[in-house]
This record gives structure tokens, sequence and C-alpha cells, in this order.
């Protein structure tokens, strides 16, 4: 591979020549998209070990007749929703129209906080009926039912939590006038990665 | 972010400069001295499992002093030699290895040799670092936890590492395991992120991808798979803790009594999901280990050899094919666990796919040395060593990658042999190669040369008369975790064997004791180094050593070569560096 002339000047003009991100991107952008490639890795992980269970357990309850389904719907609606004022946010917040963005990103937030509120009501509903993680009243062959419950909208409730955390900094940094259209879109993709990882588990462990 | 105007500032204090660091190449140090000090305890552990099997059931007095449970009564206890078996495999694959070679040469080298900085985000890295070492001071604590440290094996097999009343060691002990390996997931994830993004968005002007050393496509794809491994190694370590405190059965079957006679209240949970998540994580680890020792092994070899390395870019794709394949290999570790055997057939298949880019490494290997006017200098010994040992090392997975060979060899010495020499020693013999290879680098000191060379001989003779004998001895029949080989009469022919393993072993320890105080004394009375010692071509052999903060001078280097310009007709040197414009000479 002997070194040219006309190769170096072939390098340097390509986006992949070196001193020039080849994504255009800022670092944080970039970083948070393989933080959510790597995050949904450990939902898949919860999903196949969920999927794994179903299998091989010797029966599993009629999701319609466990949950409110109507409660499940309005909750996947509210979050969709979220997803989609948080978009215009995101196309909002580069082009400078700052109280566009602010207004939608208040939008977000409510629609995230009505999910996890809606959330905590299935919780508690489901605790009052008796369901441990360790035991299904109703059918107590499968412990695993609550068990894959627990543990996957857990851990999904828990992710949103974070990015209402997450929304609520950088609403607040909006507020202060520090705000880059730059972090918008971060919130947004984790926002977004949030929102498709609960379509997964919607339809896995829901309507499934 | 750092920019040049920071050369001009005042000089940090110790503090923050050797340990509040935020400099990639500190941080690389921490790691490497880290897991160095990590290394002495996972060597002492498996030194005492050696005293155990050479000479079972002899009393050692004195060791009753130092391990009151583990020697009560001057014998080694099985639970004790048990957990030592896990600690030994916990501390070296996680804190030693994937430690050593990401942690370690992975943020020493990655902004050096492209030509920035520092990493993307050096906050992140310096947390990256904390983490892990909280995550060592974890799992050191496992060993003194009540109860005693785990004893499941480094897999944490379910339902024993499920249930904390399964064994002493399976309370407190296990509980510390699965924290700790959940911080180093995260610190694991942190540096990931680091390295992917500084790899791709940081190279300096002319530094292609085409145009890296292999030491750091090695890297960038180890990042890639630790991002991906990780993570479900997460998610089985949460289901894990669910089970071991929230009373979920996800690892647990029904009907399943404790020593004591107690049945256990759990049903319908299954071991071998277990099995699987762990080892969709664990084959990609192996690779996590292999790949960064790949690529300092590459560099070095072609560096010494004088020559180009064979076939750039087949070196590139081969580590990319081993990448994708160790994902859809992980039920080979599985063929006895209960497998369709059409299944088992699959997964033999695709395993021993992976040959296909391992030999295609091999022979470039082989290629750029072949011919050569090599210089035997103690980082090409390693290097070569690497090789030597990753060859034996591989041969003897084809027999347990076939699922009809390895249903007589599985758990015994075979397994433990082949898995040490491929992954084990073939890793350490390639950090060996780097750590004399750089150090000069990250001291500004060179190394004692003649201790290096009477290092790696012993280590050399010393890891085939251990591991190559575990061959044999695992083909005799020699089970791989049992205590004590002499309560198996069949056994008997092996006994020898197990002396003179364990022999060599205590030497083959020895070794290393002269490589610790050769690193650690070259530190303050090593000769000083100049720029570029070795005669390399790489851009962090371009600047002072030890470089300053920011690496490079007030400009960043511009690239104009690929990294393995040695021996180039017509020029000058037998190296032409890679910031060398080429000649203005129009190609023909």
């Amino acid at each position: 591979m002997e070194a040219t002339v006309g190769e170096q000047e072939r390098i340097l003009a390509s986006p992949w020549g070196g001193g020039t991100n080849p994504f255009g991107t800022s670092w944080g952008k970039f970083m948070m998209w393989v933080f959510i490639v790597s995050d949904a890795l450990t939902f898949a992980g919860f999903i196949v070990a969920y999927g794994f269970m179903r299998a091989t357990a010797p029966a599993w309850p009629a999701q319609d007749e466990v949950f409110s389904m109507g409660l499940i719907t309005f909750m996947t609606f509210a979050l969709i929703s979220s997803s989609c004022v948080m978009a215009i946010a995101v196309g909002a917040a580069p082009q400078g129209r700052r109280s566009e963005a602010v207004k939608y990103l208040w939008l977000t937030i409510l629609g995230g906080t009505i999910f996890l509120g809606s959330q905590a009501y299935e919780w508690a509903h489901f605790i009052d009926e008796g369901y441990r993680p360790w035991f299904n009243p109703v059918m107590p062959e499968v412990p695993q039912f609550p068990a894959a419950f627990y543990v996957m909208t857990g851990f999904h409730g828990f992710h949103v939590f974070t990015g209402l955390v997450l929304l609520l900094y950088t609403v607040i940094r909006a507020h202060m006038g520090k705000y880059t259209g730059d972090r918008v879109e971060i919130a947004g993709l984790y926002w977004h990665f949030i929102d498709v990882v609960w379509v997964f588990i919607f339809a896995f462990f829901y309507l499934l | 972010m750092t920019t040049h105007d920071e050369h001009a500032h005042p000089e940090l204090g110790f503090w923050r400069k050797y340990i509040f660091s935020t400099d990639h190449k500190i941080i690389g140090i921490q790691y490497i001295i880290t897991a160095m000090a990590m290394a002495v305890v996972g060597g002492v552990l498996s030194m005492l499992m050696r005293l155990q099997l050479g000479w079972p059931g002899t009393l050692w007095p004195s060791l009753e002093n130092i391990f009151p449970t583990g020697f009560a009564g001057g014998v080694m206890e099985p639970g004790f030699y048990l957990s030592l078996v896990t600690m030994h495999g916990t501390i070296m694959v996680f804190f030693l290895f994937t430690a050593v070679l990401t942690g370690g040469f992975g943020n020493f080298l990655i902004p050096l040799q492209i030509g920035a900085r520092d990493m993307a985000f050096p906050l992140l890295n310096a947390l990256s670092y904390w983490t892990f070492l909280l995550s060592c001071i974890t799992i050191l604590g496992a060993l003194f936890a009540t109860g005693g440290p785990p004893l499941g094996g480094w897999t944490a097999y379910a339902p024993l590492s499920a249930v904390p009343a399964m064994g002493p060691g399976q309370g407190d002990g296990m509980t510390l395991w699965i924290v700790a390996i959940a911080l180093f997931t995260a610190s694991g994830l942190m540096g990931g992120l680091n390295y992917v993004t500084t790899l791709l968005t940081m190279r300096t002007k002319g530094m292609s991808m085409m145009r890296l050393p292999l030491t750091q496509w090695a890297l960038f794809i180890t990042a890639i798979l630790g991002t991906l491994a990780f993570p479900v190694l997460l998610a089985a370590g949460i289901l894990l803790t669910f089970d071991r405190i929230g009373g979920t059965s996800f690892f647990v079957p029904a009907g399943l009594f404790l020593a004591d006679g107690t049945l256990i209240d759990h049903s319908g949970g299954h071991p071998l999901l277990w099995q699987h998540l762990f080892w969709f994580f664990g084959h990609p680890e192996v690779y996590i280990v292999l790949l960064p020792a790949m690529g300092i092994a590459s560099d070095i070899l072609s560096t010494f050899a004088r020559k180009p390395i064979f076939s750039y870019k087949m070196m590139v794709y081969s580590m990319s094919a081993i990448a994708f394949l160790s994902f859809i290999v992980w039920g080979h570790h599985m063929f006895l666990s209960g497998m369709n055997p059409l299944l088992g057939s699959l997964f033999t298949l695709t395993t021993l796919l992976i040959a296909i880019p391992s030999a295609v490494k091999t022979f470039n290997w082989i290629g750029t040395i072949l011919g050569a006017r090599i210089q035997f200098t103690v980082p090409m010994l390693f290097a070569l060593g690497f090789v030597s040992t990753f060859i034996s090392g591989g041969l003897s997975g084809i027999f347990l990658g076939t699922s009809a060979s390895d249903i007589a060899m599985h758990d015994t010495y075979f397994v433990v042999g082949h898995f040490h020499l491929v992954m084990a020693v073939a890793p350490l013999f390639a950090a060996f190669a780097g750590i004399y290879f750089w150090f000069p680098k990250m001291f500004g000191r060179m190394m004692n040369m003649t201790a290096g060379k009477v290092h790696f001989w012993i280590s050399f003779v010393g890891v085939n008369c251990v591991f190559m004998t575990m061959h044999a001895s695992g083909v005799a029949g020699h089970l791989r975790r049992i205590y004590d080989p002499t309560q198996y009469a069949f056994l008997e022919p092996v006994y020898g064997m197990n002396q003179f393993i364990s022999i060599s072993a205590f030497v083959l320890g020895a070794a290393q004791i002269l490589f610790l105080v050769n690193f650690f004394a070259s530190i303050w009375f090593g000769p000083k180094a100049s720029v570029n010692p070795w005669n390399a071509t790489t851009l962090e052999w371009t600047v002072p050593s030890p470089p300053g903060h920011g690496n490079f001078g007030p400009e960043l280097p511009v690239v104009e070569r690929w990294a393995f310009d040695y021996s180039v007709p017509g020029a000058k040197e037998d190296f032409v560096m890679q910031t060398e414009a080429p000649a203005r000479v129009e190609s023909s």
C-alpha cells in the first residue's frame, strides 16, 4: 500500500478521512445513539427471558382478563402522543423557536407523567389483587407471570422516570436561556427510544 | 473537550494530575496498575488451587493462620476450593483481561494513536475508572463476606446462584459478586461509549478508518462487542437478583431440595434460561478479551519484523467476522445442558466457522514474519508467544466446538487447558507485549530487557507445561472442578501429572514477580526512553515520552499514510512515520 499524493487528497476530501465527524452530529448525540443500542439489548434480554419463560410455562393467563385493556390503551396513547409532541419540540429547537420548543417540551412531560401515573395506578391495582413477584393468586402454577410483569414494566417505568428527569432538566435549562437545539434532540432521542421499547412490551406482554 | 490553549495552564498538583485525573493516559495507567493488583490476587488464588490439586489433603498449618475457615484444621475445605475456582475465574476474566486490554490499552492508546487530544468525554472516562475501582473493591469484599466467597463458578450458574440458601458462599458473597459485575458493566458501558465515539469522530486529518493501526480496529470492534454483550449480562443479573431477594422464580425450577432436605419454595423457572443469557454475553466476552490482544500482537509483529502487516484489509474483515460470529455460537457452552441435537449441530457449524477468520489471522501473522529479519525484542517475543498459544489453544477448541467430541471432553481438564491457553495466556502475553512495548511512552523510561527475556522464557515454557499437560489429564478423564482427585481411583495415573502442573505453575507464578519488580523499578530507575525507541511508525511515537497533557503540540498531526510502512524501498530508514508526506513524485 504505497502512499501517494493522490490517495492523500482523496482521503482528506472524504468525510471519513479524519479531522471531522463523519456523521456531522455532536459527540453527545452520537453517544446517545450508541447508548440506545446498548440499552435496547438490556430490554431485549428481558423480552427474550420473558418469551422463554412463557414458552416453558404450563399455562399463561389471558391478559385481557387480568388487565384493564382500556387503561393500557390509554397510557400507550399518552406515551405515543408525548413522543409526537417531542418531535415538534425537536423540530422547533434548532431553528431558535424557543417558546414553541419549551411549550412542547412541557406537553411531553405531561404525557410522560400521565403514563407514569397510569402505571402507578395499574401497579397499585395489581398489588391489591394479590399479585406478588413470587405469587400469582389466580394461576398459582405460573408465578412467572407477575414476576415478568413487575420486572419488565418496572424497568421500563424506571426509564420513563429518568427520561422525565432528563426532560425537566432540559426544559429548565431552556427557561434559563441556556439551551441548545442539540440538547433537546438528545433528550428527544432517549424519549423516542423509551416509546419504542414500550411498543414492544405492549405488543409482546399485553397483546400476544 | 481539550483545546490547545490548555498547554498554557499551570502544572496541576499531584492529586489532580495522577489520582483524580481526566487525562486518558493517566486513566489508562490507572487501569493497568489496578488490573495488575487484581491479577496478583487472582494468581495467588490459582496457586492455592494448585496446592490442593497437587497434594490433596496435605496439612498446611501455616495457611490455617491466614485462612482460619478455608484451612480449618490445616487442610483445605472443599467449599473453600470451589470459592477459589469461582473467584479466580471472575477476577481474571473481568478484572484482569477485560480491564487491562480495553480499559488500560484502550484509554492509553486510542487518543494517542488516532491523533486526538483526549477522549470525547474525559469526565465520563474518569467516572468509568472509578466505577471500575469500586467494582474491584466489591469483588474483593466478596472474599471476606459472611459465609465466605461465592462458590458457583465464574459463570454463576443457576439455581446454585439463584438461591442464597444453596451454600455458605451463595448468600452475601454471591450478592457482592452480582453487585461487582453490575458495577463493572456500568463502567464498561461508559468506557465503550467513549471508545466508539472517540474512534469514529475524533480521528485527526488523514486518519481514515483504513489507516488505523490494527490495535485501534481491534479496540473499536471490542467496544462495539462490549456495548452489545454486557447489557444482556446486566439483564440476566437483574433477573438473578430478583430470584435471590424478590422471591421470583426466573431460574429456579420446582421441587429443588437443599442439602439439609428443605424443599425450596420456588416453581416454574428454568436454569437453562440463565445459561442462555449468560453465554450470549459470555462468548462475545471471550472476544472482548481476545480482539485487543490480536490487534496489539499484529502491530508489534509488524514493527519488529520490519515488514508491513500481511493483508491489512483481511485482518480488519476477519476481526469483524469473528465479532459477528461470536454472537451466534453461545450454544457450544451448553451441549451437555440439554439441547436438541439438531440445534447442537447448528451451533457446531457456527462455532467451526470461527476457525476460518481465526485461521486467516494466523496465516497473516505468519505471513508477516515470514522471511523477515526479526528483531527479537521482549515485546516481539511476547507477541510471538501470543501467536503460538493462540494456535495451540485454538486447535484444541475444535474438539470442544464439535458437539460429538465435546460430550466426551466436557467438564474435564481438556476444557481448562484449552480456554486457559486461548483466552487467558494468549491475551496475557499480548498484554505483556503491549506493556513492554508502550512502557517507554507511558513512563518515559525503558524496562529492563534482560529481565524481560527471562520473564518471557520462563512464562512461555511454564504455560505450556501447565496447560498442555492439562489437555492430557483431561483426556484421561480428570474432571474440572473436583476438589480431591484422589477420591477417584481411575485418576490414579494422573496424580503425577497434577504435581508436575502444580510445580510448573509455581515457577510460572514466581516469574511474574520478576515482571512486577521490573515494572515498578523501571518507572523510577529505568534508562530514559527516546521519543521513538522501537522505530515504529504510529502517531504516539511522534510525541515526547511521556506525552504532555493534550498529547500533541499546538497543531494536531496530519496523517499521510497507513501505519505499516516498514522497509519501504527507497526510504531513508526502514520505517516511515505515519505523518511523513509521500514524495511529490507524480505517481506513474
